[in-house]
């Protein structure tokens, strides 16, 4: 089977977020850019899929110049190829216009028989884009799979809802978005690694797709950041010691729950 | 008719808080911009449900009623709330951002060519057209947003918005058929056992790190959460060790949760822990580390062990209940 991973390339998860004033973009400086976590799930089922059953995995990225490091580690993992498409500082944050460049590129080195994504790109925390692909490929997708089985032309796919889990079928090309759970990502091996260098990564121009990036962050935008500001810093809260008289503390906490903030 | 309309997600023909909490938010909008607001439930035998919709301030209320229907999928659902949408002409669709909700919203909004603005924390209207504020980067950042000039689809964080009942009587309208072609179907929906409250839906949430030692102690969690009516939940770390399934996980490879009271019990505060619970309204910490990162986001602390701690506070709002 062949496998399209959609990566996305974000801020490691732990970086300190800085926005420099009056502007709707973050200060990219001091950022460590990571695969996106739940596309490691993805990549995993793609890899895992492959050794299973034959066919290859390509990942496929639409970023600036520095998500060619993450192709690279997605390849080091046990992708077979990789397509990265050039752009997208002015489509940021907008899922629709990335969907769009995803989704011409996929008609451009596709077909595939199966798509997997993220449930959530870390960063834009929008849950959108493997939906949006699917929509516009035409093709049926399945979000937030924590378990999947695939058989002749179509799958089975678990999907985690509030108090429960859904049991999806879909006939394949199917997008299926990642969930934590769905198994445990591997590391790049050494010899992953070596292998990777040697994969020449595709790339690509939005123009070279048919599609024109200045219109899509423009006049076909569907998504605009007006602004982007820090959350509120929250003022200290009552923090009472405990290690001496613990039932007092205890005691006083549930009173000032009750009394003062009507929690309980 | 511009206004705007607002999905009703169902369960078994009972109406979702979440959804409610949107509708609610759109009517107090709309009453300040002088928009319509029309709903649309999509399922089976949950036409006598429609009227209802009116008390929590729906105009008109299109209702999909059809047994290919009864069960959700997305190319169903998607096709219902289109055929609602080009009966209202809105300005924004409105949905709540639960499990469904964000599985439908970036199907229906590539179906209309319009944006999303996902899992949103505050909603205004700006010249006619629906703004919203939204944490990206994890909750590190807020960003505020719009559909550049195009209508837009919303989702709206549960917990956050009010629900507002009062009076109104919908007026209904049967959808034409619409259902066509259904890919991706559910064929079983697996209940997790025992029937536990989930954290994504839960008012209170009591979780537990790895400061409780070992998997036997989510009894006492448990003893709490069951005293607080609340949801059980976790850190990751102790997901990954396998005390406690996924499901209860908080954070950013968990759930994000915004229940009015969120009680922290030896969880050290990462900063993924912090990105699924810090729009919590209320936050307790119990940890025996001053110094850990939990105590910056509480409203109130304890600073001890949670061996000590946690069975006191059960007994002292065992007796401050019996007080009322
Ligand atoms: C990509 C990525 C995604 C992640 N996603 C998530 C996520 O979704 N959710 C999440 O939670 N984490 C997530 N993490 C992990 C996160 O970084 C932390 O490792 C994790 O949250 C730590 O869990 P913990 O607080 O239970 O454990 P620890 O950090 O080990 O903290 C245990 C705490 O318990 C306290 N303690 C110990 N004994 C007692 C006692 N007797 N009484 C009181 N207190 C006690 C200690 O002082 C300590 O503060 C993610 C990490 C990465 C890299
Ligand atoms: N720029 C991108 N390039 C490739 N895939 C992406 C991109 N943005 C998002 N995705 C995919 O879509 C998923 C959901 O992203 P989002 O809708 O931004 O939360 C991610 O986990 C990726 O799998």
């Amino acid at each position: 089977m062949k496998s399209c991973v959609l990566m996305a390339h974000v801020p490691d998860t732990a970086s300190v977020i800085k926005v420099p004033g009056a502007s709707n973009r973050i200060d990219e400086t001091d950022i460590k850019w990571i695969v996106s976590p739940y596309d490691e799930y993805a990549l995993e089922e793609a890899i895992r899929l492959k050794e299973a059953r034959g066919g290859a995995v390509t990942v496929l990225t639409y970023g600036p110049e520095r998500a060619q490091q993450g192709l690279r580690e997605c390849l080091a993992r046990g992708a077979d190829a990789a397509v990265h498409v050039k752009g997208g500082d002015g489509t940021f944050g907008d899922a629709l216009a990335i969907a769009r460049v995803l989704a011409a590129a996929i008609r451009k080195v596709g077909p595939f028989d199966i798509f997997f994504a993220g449930i959530k790109g870390v960063g834009s925390d929008n849950s959108l884009v493997g939906a949006m692909v699917a929509e516009l490929l035409d093709i049926p997708h399945v979000t937030g799979v924590v378990k999947l089985e695939i058989g002749d032309g179509k799958l089975t796919a678990h999907r985690e809802i509030e108090g429960g889990t859904e049991v999806v079928e879909a006939p394949a090309p199917c997008v299926v978005t990642a969930h934590k759970g769905l198994n445990e990502p591997r590391y790049p091996s050494l010899k992953g690694i070596m292998a990777s260098k040697k994969v020449t990564i595709q790339t690509f121009a939005v123009a070279d797709l048919g599609l024109d990036e200045g219109a899509l962050a423009a006049a076909e935008a569907t998504c605009r950041w007006k602004a982007l500001e820090l959350p509120p810093a929250k003022s200290g809260g009552t923090v009472l010691k405990g290690d001496e008289d613990p039932a007092g503390a205890a005691r006083e906490l549930a009173r000032l729950l009750r009394e003062q903030a009507k929690a309980i | 008719m511009a206004g705007i309309l607002v999905f009703i997600e169902q369960r078994n023909g009972n109406l979702r808080k979440a959804s409610l909490e949107a509708l609610s938010e759109a009517k107090r909008l709309a009453s300040g911009a002088g928009l319509a607001v029309n709903a649309v439930l999509v399922g089976h035998g949950i036409g006598t449900k429609a009227a209802e919709l009116g008390k929590y301030g729906a105009g008109k209320v299109f209702v999909a009623d059809e047994e290919k229907l009864a069960r959700y999928s997305t190319e169903g659902y998607a096709a219902a709330v289109r055929a609602a949408v080009e009966k209202s002409s809105p300005v924004a669709l409105f949905m709540a951002a639960t499990a469904l909700g964000r599985d439908l919203s970036g199907r229906v909004a590539a179906r209309l060519g319009w944006g999303c603005l996902a899992d949103v924390v505050r909603v205004q209207v700006e010249g006619g057209a629906v703004v919203a504020t939204r944490p990206v980067y994890s909750g590190k950042a807020l960003a505020t947003a719009d559909g550049a000039g195009k209508p837009v689809v919303v989702t709206l964080r549960p917990n956050v918005f009010p629900a507002g009942i009062g009076e109104g009587k919908a007026e209904v309208e049967a959808l034409p058929q619409v259902a066509g072609d259904i890919r991706a179907v559910v064929r079983e929906i697996l209940a997790k056992e025992g029937g536990e409250l989930d954290v994504a839906e839960a008012d209170v949430i009591v979780s537990g790190g790895r400061g409780i030692k070992g998997p036997e102690n989510f009894a006492l969690i448990r003893d709490l959460a069951k005293l607080l009516g609340a949801a059980v939940g976790a850190s990751r770390a102790v997901v990954d060790a396998g005390w406690i399934d996924h499901a209860h996980q908080v954070g950013q490879t968990g759930k994000v949760v915004s229940p009015s009271l969120y009680i922290a019990c030896g969880i050290s505060g990462a900063i993924q822990h912090l990105a699924g619970m810090s729009s919590s309204k209320l936050i307790v910490a119990i940890n025996k580390d001053p110094e850990a990162p939990i105590f910056k986001v509480a409203d109130y602390g304890i600073v001890g062990d949670l061996f000590q701690v946690v069975p006191p506070l059960i007994e002292e709002i065992k007796k401050l209940k019996a007080e009322v």
